[in-house]
């Protein structure tokens, strides 16, 4: 790696993760294509947003970049170093400096384990402090997340969601972390608790100085905390930008029925008519573009080729055949 | 389990009647095999053919045998060999299949292939016929039912628990886990095993059941418990000869196995309803 | 729009309870609304305000023990729901009022073709033939804009989308011409493209066919995109009522306030968010007076002694804030 692409802390290439169904009787070996080939970098203290629809690979692609799943391919460079040629205990090694957080906090928090114990799990475990001190450790990060010292005491359920989630960023953060990967942190919980927990991510990338990596299907939400935005598409990223450019110009035609979608929250700016074309299942598609059965450009050449990433100017990549 | 899942647990447990009842009885029987020494009014070895076949009367509760014999004592004192033997087997059991199926669950490939495939082998078997000829090779004794036993019905627990490590593996607590850099053996202990434990001891109290029976079995052919010793199922096989002069000598002990084996079954259906929440309000 | 005097619903004083092993949730109280012919009306709150309870309260469909519907009366069409035979209910259930649900798939059996479905639906109320049945099923199916629906009448729920399945579910709903539909997150677990799609539908159709609408969400962008009048409601309460540019332009409660704040604006990045402080309080523990108070910045020491009623800050907008003259905006 050389010296001027330092300042990235992550960067992803050509990363893949195919699902193979099992079937006993049949030789159809035709995969999922859950993350299908897709780059990109994030700088140290950036905030990079990964949004998309249900399904469309962007919770696959946060774990694979930690390994939670294993890749089917690719390079995943982490401070310079690829994870992905790491054998299992180089890995837990580097486990402390990149995080996670989970969507669904009450899937995300060992039922039968204590706050303090699942908070302080990984300072334990990395014997970064002990008895006394763990203790001590844990209450400040508790208090850094919104919550008492003596919540470490408690059970999750006997908590919010909300509250649940300010653990889970507890425990993602309790080993001062350089990466954290944010999988939808806050769309499991009511618009009131949403704000509190992104006022919580925000301030804690403001005194931390967190990079982040942040899945949502919100616009808003996506809009409102990155810095650059990548729109991802049945696996494939499709539209990738700085956030304000991406909403002044989006050039994908499926970012604009994105942008187009997101209720004004003015009455009196309700959308107009739209492409209104319902949505159709992908596997139907051989080749060329994967957008071209909803896109209202679509023409002969989407048909046969598949477009790729590329840059139009000020960092503004788009995969389409027609830019408009 | 914690405080609140215990409660709530208590509260729909506590609503199966037959479940407590079972519960209860079980306990009562419990009572008896640690006090059997205390409150058996004769000692169960002691022969005296004077008194032989005598029907139940206030000075023999339940008669006595062939050779004079209290059933009473002997009853009491049976009641901790078939304990015994029903405890000690299922915790082999379950100790092998609980092993067995967290690595094949937790570690998947091929010790998941090789390990199940090797359960599959062993369901293949009769268990029963498979008992009485190793039973009949090792020669037969207390410790080697129990042995046999418990390594001829951990399957089932291997392959519960191995569905149980499957789906829980891919929970995300369990992968908040392994981002953290917990090692492996901390998660099958630390985060997977706790939450699997609940149902695999609601199964457990059933195998309870079932083992008490097969010792009962083996006992009545003669491979079980040997005599003179006291076991329910041994003194069923000596009254089985005086089955139409001593009535007493078949019936008790038939009632104590039944009773007893219900009331383990009955228990293990209420925990099991009692901790499934989709089972709750069924009542 | 022309409104008409009499209300189509006319809800007053509606409190249901569930009666619990820990204690009474008093999951709905003292609720009163109207919904008039050919207007939408959306009850919007966050989970557990008893929005979801109301829309079920109406077509007593609570499940009854634990819960059970403590007072109040619901006219629909001039008639008292609450006082008809389960018979007659099941009357306005099928024919006056149909539901939609959030997730369609537990509303649609997955073992008959959706045809089968909405012309069994349309047979129980009208009584054609067959033939008719299934040619006025493709018609329903074309007029919430199934592509080809001659092809996908005969199609079983799992091999449609979710947004197709919503479409089927709303044809079903609407196949009996129903005078109020009742939909209850009818859009939340669609993608965001699909609900943009669905919501116009619904709109569409309800001017059509100038059927009343109440809608059940959390999403302040949902809301915004097709009601007329909207009631805000809080721990079983509604806390403001009124038209929607009323409450998106000039509310009067600090909690609606409070929730369009929470939204971050397309406009601004990186700011903080005027987010509500706190948790949503405990059903079975509610704080005495306001129950917004501690939550409030505009709490003062009055509010914590008696619940405020319903101020009428003009002829058709309501607050439940003794402060109201100073929030919001």
């Amino acid at each position: 790696m050389n010296m001027s692409e330092n300042d990235f802390l992550l960067q992803v290439q050509h990363l893949r993760k195919y699902f193979y169904r099992e079937r006993l009787f049949s030789s159809d070996r035709k995969p999922i294509r859950a993350v299908d080939d897709i780059t990109f970098s994030i700088r140290r203290g950036e905030t990079l947003g990964l949004v998309g629809e249900s399904g469309c690979g962007k919770t696959t692609a946060g774990k694979s970049i930690l390994r939670l799943i294993e890749p089917t391919s690719g390079q995943i460079f982490f401070k310079g170093k690829n994870i992905v040629d790491l054998n299992r205990e180089e890995l837990r090694r580097l486990r402390p400096y990149m995080q996670f957080i989970f969507q669904d906090p009450y899937e995300s928090l060992n039922p039968r384990m204590r706050v303090g114990e699942i908070v302080g799990e990984g300072l334990e475990v990395h014997r970064v402090a002990q008895g006394r001190e763990k203790v001590e450790k844990v209450s400040e990060i508790l208090m850094k997340v919104g919550l008492h010292p003596r919540d470490a005491m408690r059970y999750p359920h006997e908590f919010s969601g909300g509250q649940r989630q300010r653990i889970g960023i507890a425990r993602a953060i309790s080993l001062n972390p350089e990466l954290i990967i944010a999988d939808e942190p806050v769309s499991a919980l009511d618009v009131s608790i949403q704000a509190q927990i992104l006022n919580l991510l925000m301030d804690l990338r403001d005194q931390l100085g967190f990079t982040y990596l942040f899945i949502s299907h919100d616009l808003r939400i996506v809009k409102h905390i990155s810095d650059r935005i990548a729109v991802m598409y049945l696996g494939k990223i499709v539209e990738m930008a700085d956030g304000e450019d991406l909403f002044r110009r989006p050039l994908h035609p499926y970012t604009q029925i994105l942008l187009q979608a997101i209720p004004r929250l003015k009455p009196s700016g309700r959308t107009q008519e739209g492409p209104a074309r319902e949505e159709l299942p992908f596997h139907s598609l051989e080749k060329g573009c994967l957008f071209q059965l909803r896109c209202p450009h679509s023409r002969e050449r989407c048909r046969m080729e598949e477009p790729i990433l590329l840059d139009q100017g000020e960092d503004h990549l788009v995969a389409c055949h027609f830019v408009s | 389990m914690e405080q609140g899942q215990l409660k709530s647990f208590w509260r729909y447990f506590k609503r199966n009647r037959l479940a407590v009842g079972g519960m209860a009885i079980i306990l009562v029987v419990f009572f008896i095999a640690g006090t059997a020494s205390l409150i058996a009014p004769y000692d169960p070895g002691k022969t005296d053919v004077s008194k032989k076949l005598k029907s139940p009367s206030p000075e023999h509760f339940l008669g006595t045998d062939q050779l004079g014999r209290d059933v009473f004592s002997r009853m009491l004192y049976g009641s901790r060999i078939s304990l015994s033997v029903g405890f000690v087997a299922v915790a082999i059991s379950l100790v092998i299949g609980v092993f067995v199926g967290a690595v094949a669950g937790y570690y998947g490939r091929w010790a998941e292939t090789i390990l199940m495939r090797f359960v599959d082998i062993m369901l293949c078997f009769p268990s029963f016929f498979l008992i009485l000829t190793v039973v009949a090779l090792l020669g037969p004794s207390m410790m080697n039912v129990m042995v046999v036993i418990g390594i001829t019905s951990w399957m089932g627990t291997s392959r519960f628990v191995r569905a149980e490590f499957l789906s829980l593996r891919e929970r995300d607590f369990v992968h908040a886990a392994r981002a953290l850099g917990v090692k492996d053996r901390r998660i099958i202990f630390r985060h997977i095993l706790p939450n699997a434990l609940a149902p695999v001891f609601v199964a457990a109290t059933l195998d309870v059941a079932t083992a008490v029976l097969v010792e009962a079995g083996l006992s009545f052919l003669g491979f079980g418990v040997q005599p003179p010793a006291p076991s329910w199922g041994n003194i069923l096989t000596e009254g089985r000869t005086y089955i139409f002069d001593a009535w007493w000598l078949t019936v008790f002990p038939g009632l104590a196995i039944l009773i007893t084996v219900l009331s383990f079954n009955l228990l293990g259906e209420g925990l099991r309803d009692a901790l499934d929440p989709r089972l709750r309000g069924r009542r | 729009m022309v409104i008409m005097k009499t209300p189509l619903l006319d809800v007053r004083s509606l409190s249901t309870h569930f009666f619990t092993e820990d204690g009474v949730v008093k999951a709905v109280e003292d609720v009163s609304f109207e919904i008039f012919e050919g207007e939408i009306l959306s009850l919007v709150g966050e989970s557990g305000c008893g929005k979801s309870v109301t829309g079920l309260s109406l077509l007593r469909l609570i499940p009854t023990p634990p819960g059970k519907i403590a007072s109040g009366e619901i006219f629909f069409d001039g008639r008292n729901l609450l006082k008809l035979e389960e018979k007659e209910m099941e009357k306005v259930r099928g024919n006056d009022i149909s539901m939609i649900f959030q997730e369609p798939m537990t509303s649609l059996n997955p073992v008959f073709t959706i045809g089968d479905q909405i012309m069994e639906a349309i047979q129980l109320h009208q009584n054609p033939d067959k033939k008719e049945a299934r040619k006025k099923a493709i018609e329903m199916l074309d007029r919430v804009k199934i592509p080809s629906p001659e092809a996908r009448i005969d199609s079983y729920p799992h091999q449609l989308s979710g947004g197709m399945r919503q479409r089927a579910m709303i044809a079903m709903a609407l196949s009996c011409q129903p005078k109020l539909l009742i939909a209850d997150e009818p859009t939340t677990a669609l993608d965001v493209t699909i609900q943009a799609q669905v919501l116009r539908l619904m709109r569409e159709i309800q001017r059509e066919m100038r059927m009343a609408v109440m809608l059940i969400t959390h999403d302040l962008g949902v809301v915004a995109e097709i009601a007329d009048r909207v009631a805000v409601m809080y721990a079983g309460r509604i806390v403001e009522y009124g038209p929607i540019e009323t409450i998106f332009g000039e509310m009067r409660h600090p909690y609606t306030r409070g929730l369009l704040e929470s939204i971050p604006q397309l406009e601004d990045k990186r700011k903080r968010l005027n987010a509500i402080p706190g948790q949503v309080p405990n059903p079975m523990d509610l704080p005495m007076g306001c129950k917004f108070h501690p939550r409030c910045y505009l709490m003062i020491e009055d509010c914590k002694k008696e619940e405020p009623p319903l101020f009428q800050v003009n002829d058709n907008h309501f607050s439940r804030c003794i402060r109201w003259k100073v929030c919001c905006y």
